[in-house]
């Protein structure tokens, strides 16, 4: 197990590559922010769970896949969903509840689904949906694809029974599953530290004989080529992956949680700022000479741009009609 | 398209129907509401009509054919059509069917709709199960005036079914007597005959059995002078001329209806755990009917006047005989009269028909020589029997009713007291 | 028409659609090796091997989410529990990822699976493993619960359920597994929402289903011979959703019905027969509908007490009698 970190590279498809998760990173902090502000405004309702600063996790991870990959996530999976490519006006109104939504206005932020992009939601129950990403590497293994699972989860997830039960599977059937655990400290207001016997989760790989890596998730090229790894992994021989990726989230665990103060402190909030993975990157890139201020101004300027689109579409967007309360109870 | 014509549930408690007679034949045209048979129910004599326009064909009962409720009897077809070349028929109508078909009947029958029936919305509330409430609705039933046999004093729906059923006193108001009667036996070649029983003999056994058996009754007797009561009549009668003729049966019923209201104690009820006693009277009186004998009822009878009273009772008494009483008109009474004077007999006891507390059995009028004063006189006496339910009356009671009925008789100015 | 056992029928309704679908596989503990707990999977794991028949570790949870994710791939799982007792554990996967997925996703992803396994009480096996699942199952919006209790529904239902596009629950029983009737031939269906007259009656409705629609039959034969009482006995057959058309004719034509169940009487399956039958049955009602339930206790292991728990003819016929006003 070795921290790993991105070797700077002048590769264009690699500068490319990169590029293209920049501007993934920033629409997703931008969306995000939006998001805060306009559940602010009473325009998105319920539970909230902000990406901000663990970007580079769901950007590095996801480009690492294919469009017949699976996704699945937990509920705070908007990040996960842009960069899987719904796009922002589908989340965005899903946020807001509306028809046009992702999933009809009926799930709302915990339940983003797109069957067409491959991403099997966002799902609520902490963990509850670990089982559900064996079951997606069963089926591939059963149909003798090469396709893998990308399941994203939060570290506090590991404590229950669901994670264990689904890791044992996924290395007794041999299924083609990464299990990225965003490690961002916190299980809402409780650090790792004070309910965890184990700390480091990439330890617990070893009770399944599971290949594991723990990685850097302030560095998205961390990410990615950890992510390539498991994924070769998975391809050639359905071997499943548990990988621990460092994080941190620069909001609170919802909307409905403080930045700091009961928990943790300013100071140490201020402190990870300084790791953002945003900057990160920007800097990487400017060292690298493919990225000046102007650049980045102008990615900026359309992230803000889709988001701004978004939230005019979601805002213009109608309610779902109150015959669909009752469909799709059922399939036919 | 072919509508079958089935034999419909046209009473309550009717499991199957005899068919005494076809009204319309086979390819007769008829139309909605056409009297197509006369049918005999567990009651009376009912008509079963067409509910749909068309020629009648297929004619499967034939006359004095019984068969079940829900039995098809015939379909009535369009002009030049076969039944199968339409849709299929509709299936036999259930409980609930004939029922609703049935109210039907009632309403456009125009039957009379009891008047205790408007004041039981007012009353207090009756437990009653649902299903007995909808029949008793749909059949114009008063459900105060039932007794329910359910816990609590639920009325179920057995309930509705016994109090549609016949009274049970072996009395009749015929007309003339009949000269002596010959021998009527047929000549023995079989040592007996066995005669199933008829829907109204049936429900006159099944009612006997709960009367005289589980009442305990006692009996009262006295003899009343009708002598004024004889000359009253005989003036009025005078008076009348042709507009109409009073029965003793009638003065009979009317001095009892308002002795009654001077003893609410033998006008009640017997219910499981409470007495029910009424505050109106309406006087059952027995009517003998070919196959046996019915008890409609004269409601109100302390407030109508004996021309009234006579109409009324002419009337019912030839309904029942034609068997086409309502359901509405045999239920509901608080005292039943039941009268043999006609047949010379001096005195009898009657049952008790359940739920009442009381029946007064009359005798006939007969020319007695009697003490009056010091001497011997020739009068005209008529003996009554006062059967009580004991639960209900207790002697004195009973005999302070029968006192204040042979006052009213004996001198008829005391009933405007 | 052969006669086969309640568990060969579903080992024959499991092979046929096996073989009919080869998205169709069975998963649970000894499933395979073990020839099944029950021996329901008899021969399977010969016949289909082991990518279709798969053993599993003691994880309900684990496995039952993991047969919803290869649901939510399109295949299409038949999830065994050894009973029905163990799948509490497994209760976050069936409620809350099978049965609102399709919902969540406003439409778009199905969960075509099967979980199956014997349900309630056997003989003195105690309380926590005689428990009766169906009202906690039947209340939640997303499933169909079936509740097979002859050979012949059972291997229609459970052929009904794996051709079923949503997250069909069935409930079996230990005690039916070695039970006989006769089961047709080949494809044989039997829908998932339809009651079944098991006998013909008029004057009472017994409302039943599983175990208890032997009850309710030798109830039946009881009550024919020794009172004159002509008993109704339908087979709810599927409890979510109810056949309520059915229910209600049965009680129209009758005017009265007694519920028998195996479960507890709180909340349970007959308070939703009892609900229906109020609400849209009312006028026809000659009396109270009564329950016939095991005991509102954990069932004890005592042979006698455990008897005096459960539900038996003899108390359905006092109960039928109640409702006759025959007391």
């Amino acid at each position: 197990m070795t921290t790993a970190t991105a070797p700077a590279s002048k590769d264009g498809a690699q500068v490319e590559l990169q590029r293209r998760m920049l501007r993934q990173m920033l629409l997703i902090r931008r969306f995000e922010e939006k998001a805060a502000e306009s559940y602010a405004l009473g325009k998105i309702g319920g539970f909230c769970h902000l990406y901000i600063g663990q970007e580079a996790v769901a950007v590095g991870s996801l480009a690492a896949l294919r469009d017949d990959d699976y996704v699945i996530s937990s509920y705070r999976e908007h990040g996960q969903a842009l960069a899987r490519g719904i796009p922002a006006t589908a989340v965005m109104a899903e946020l807001f509840g509306k028809a046009t939504g992702c999933s009809k206005g009926k799930g709302g932020s915990m339940h983003l689904f797109d069957a067409s992009k491959r991403f099997m939601g966002g799902h609520g129950i902490v963990g509850g949906h670990i089982p559900l990403a064996a079951g997606l590497g069963f089926a591939i293994r059963y149909r003798g694809g090469d396709q893998v699972c990308l399941c994203f989860f939060g570290e506090a997830a590991v404590n229950i029974g669901a994670f264990h039960e689904a890791l044992n599977m996924a290395s007794v059937y041999k299924l083609p599953v990464i299990f990225c655990c965003e490690n961002n400290h916190y299980g809402m207001g409780t650090a790792f530290d004070r309910v965890a016997a184990v700390t480091d989760v990439v330890e617990h790989a070893c009770s399944y004989d599971m290949a594991a890596e723990l990685v850097n998730g302030m560095d998205v090229s961390a990410v990615y080529e950890a992510t390539q790894r498991a994924v070769r992994r998975a391809r050639s021989g359905g071997h499943p992956t548990l990988l621990e990726v460092r994080t941190y989230r620069f909001m609170g665990h919802s909307m409905s949680d403080p930045l700091h103060g009961v928990y943790r402190t300013k100071e140490e909030v201020e402190e990870q700022k300084k790791r953002d993975p945003i900057s990160h990157l920007v800097l990487a890139l400017k060292e690298e000479g493919v990225l000046d201020d102007a650049a980045l101004e102008g990615l900026d300027q359309e992230a803000r741009a889709v988001v701004e689109e978004a939230v005019k579409f979601a805002e213009a967007s109608p309610d779902p009609d109150p015959s669909e309360l009752g469909t799709h109870v059922l399939a036919d | 398209m072919a509508t079958m014509v089935y034999m419909e549930a046209l009473s309550p408690t009717m499991e199957e129907g005899r068919l005494v007679k076809w009204l319309k034949q086979e390819g007769d045209a008829v139309k909605v509401g056409d009297a197509l048979a006369e049918v005999e129910t567990d009651k009376a004599v009912m008509e079963l009509t067409a509910r749909a326009d068309g020629v009648l064909r297929q004619v499967s009962v034939a006359a004095g054919e019984t068969v079940p409720v829900g039995h098809v009897v015939a379909a009535i077809l369009a002009p030049g059509e076969g039944v199968g070349e339409g849709p299929p028929a509709a299936r036999p109508p259930t409980v609930t069917a004939g029922n609703e078909k049935r109210e039907t009947r009632n309403v456009a029958a125009g039957a009379p709709v009891p008047v205790g029936v408007a004041a039981a919305a007012e009353a207090a509330r009756v437990k009653a199960s649902p299903l007995a409430r909808r029949i008793a609705n749909e059949t114009g039933v008063d459900l105060k005036l039932l007794q329910g046999s359910g816990p609590g004093g639920r009325v179920i729906k057995r309930d509705l079914e016994r109090a549609a059923a016949l009274a049970s006193a072996p009395a009749a108001t015929a007309p003339a007597a009949e000269p002596f009667p010959v021998s009527r036996f047929p000549s023995p070649e079989r040592p007996y005959e066995d005669v199933p029983l008829t829907q109204i003999r049936k429900t006159i056994a099944k009612r006997l059995v709960t009367s005289l058996g589980p009442i305990p009754h006692y009996f009262l007797t006295t003899e009343v002078d009708m002598e004024r009561a004889a000359e009253a009549r005989e003036a009025l009668n005078r008076q009348l001329g042709e507009q109409g003729k009073l029965s003793f049966n009638d003065i009979i019923i009317k001095t009892t209806a308002l002795a009654l209201t001077k003893h609410r104690a033998c006008n009640a009820w017997f219910q499981e755990d409470h007495i029910r006693y009424w505050n109106e009277v309406h006087l059952g009186m027995a009517v003998a009917v070919e196959d046996g004998l019915i008890t409609p009822v004269i409601r109100n009878a302390d407030r109508k006047s004996l021309a009234e009273i006579g109409r009324e009772a002419r009337a019912l008494a030839e309904q029942a005989r034609s068997r086409r009483l309502q359901p509405a008109d045999y239920t509901g009474a608080t005292f039943s009269v039941s009268n043999l004077g006609m047949f010379d007999i001096d005195q009898f006891t009657a049952v008790i028909n359940p739920p009442e507390a009381g029946i007064l059995a009359v005798g006939s009028i007969v020319p007695k020589p009697v003490g009056v004063d010091d001497r011997v006189a020739v009068r005209r006496r008529m003996r009554v029997t006062l059967s009580c339910d004991h639960r209900v009356i207790d002697g004195a009671t009973g005999a302070a009713f029968l006192q204040t009925l042979k006052q009213m008789l004996e001198n008829p100015l005391a009933m405007l007291l | 028409m052969p006669t086969l056992t309640y568990r060969d029928a579903l080992t024959q309704a499991l092979r046929e659609e096996m073989q009919r679908d080869t998205n169709v596989f069975l998963m649970g503990e000894e499933v395979g090796l073990y020839q099944g707990a029950y021996k329901v999977s008899r021969g399977l794991l010969e016949e289909f091997g082991p990518m279709r028949v798969v053993d599993t570790p003691i994880a309900e949870l684990g496995f039952a989410g993991l047969g919803v994710g290869a649901a939510m791939a399109g295949l299409r799982p038949v999830i065994e529990f050894m009973t029905w007792n163990f799948a509490v554990l497994a209760l976050d996967q069936i409620v809350n990822s099978a049965a609102k997925i399709l919902y969540e996703s406003g439409g778009q992803i199905p969960i075509p699976i099967v979980f199956r396994g014997p349900n309630g009480a056997a003989l003195q096996l105690a309380a926590q493993h005689s428990q009766a699942w169906e009202a906690w199952l039947a209340h939640i919006p997303g499933l169909k619960v079936v509740a097979p209790a002859t050979p012949a529904d059972a291997k229609g239902l459970l052929k009904s359920a794996i051709r079923d596009n949503n997250p069909v629950i069935v409930l079996e029983g230990e005690m039916l597994y070695n039970t006989k009737g006769e089961v047709p031939d080949g494809e044989y269906l039997v829908p998932i929402g339809k009651a079944d007259v098991k006998r013909d009656g008029r004057d009472v409705t017994l409302l039943c289903h599983s175990k208890t629609v032997t009850t309710a039959l030798k109830a039946a034969e009881l009550l024919a011979g020794q009172e004159g009482v002509s008993a109704e006995v339908l087979d709810l057959r599927s409890l979510r959703p109810l056949d309520e058309a059915a229910i209600l004719a049965s009680l129209r034509k009758t005017n009265r019905a007694v519920v028998v169940e195996e479960g507890w009487p709180h909340c349970g399956i007959g308070a939703q027969v009892v609900d229906l039958i109020q609400r849209d049955a009312f006028d026809h009602l000659d009396a109270p509908v009564l329950r016939v339930t095991q005991a509102d206790v954990p069932l004890p292991y005592n042979k006698q007490l455990e008897r005096l728990a459960k539900p038996s003819p003899d108390k359905v016929v006092a109960a039928v009698r109640r409702v006759l006003y025959l007391d």
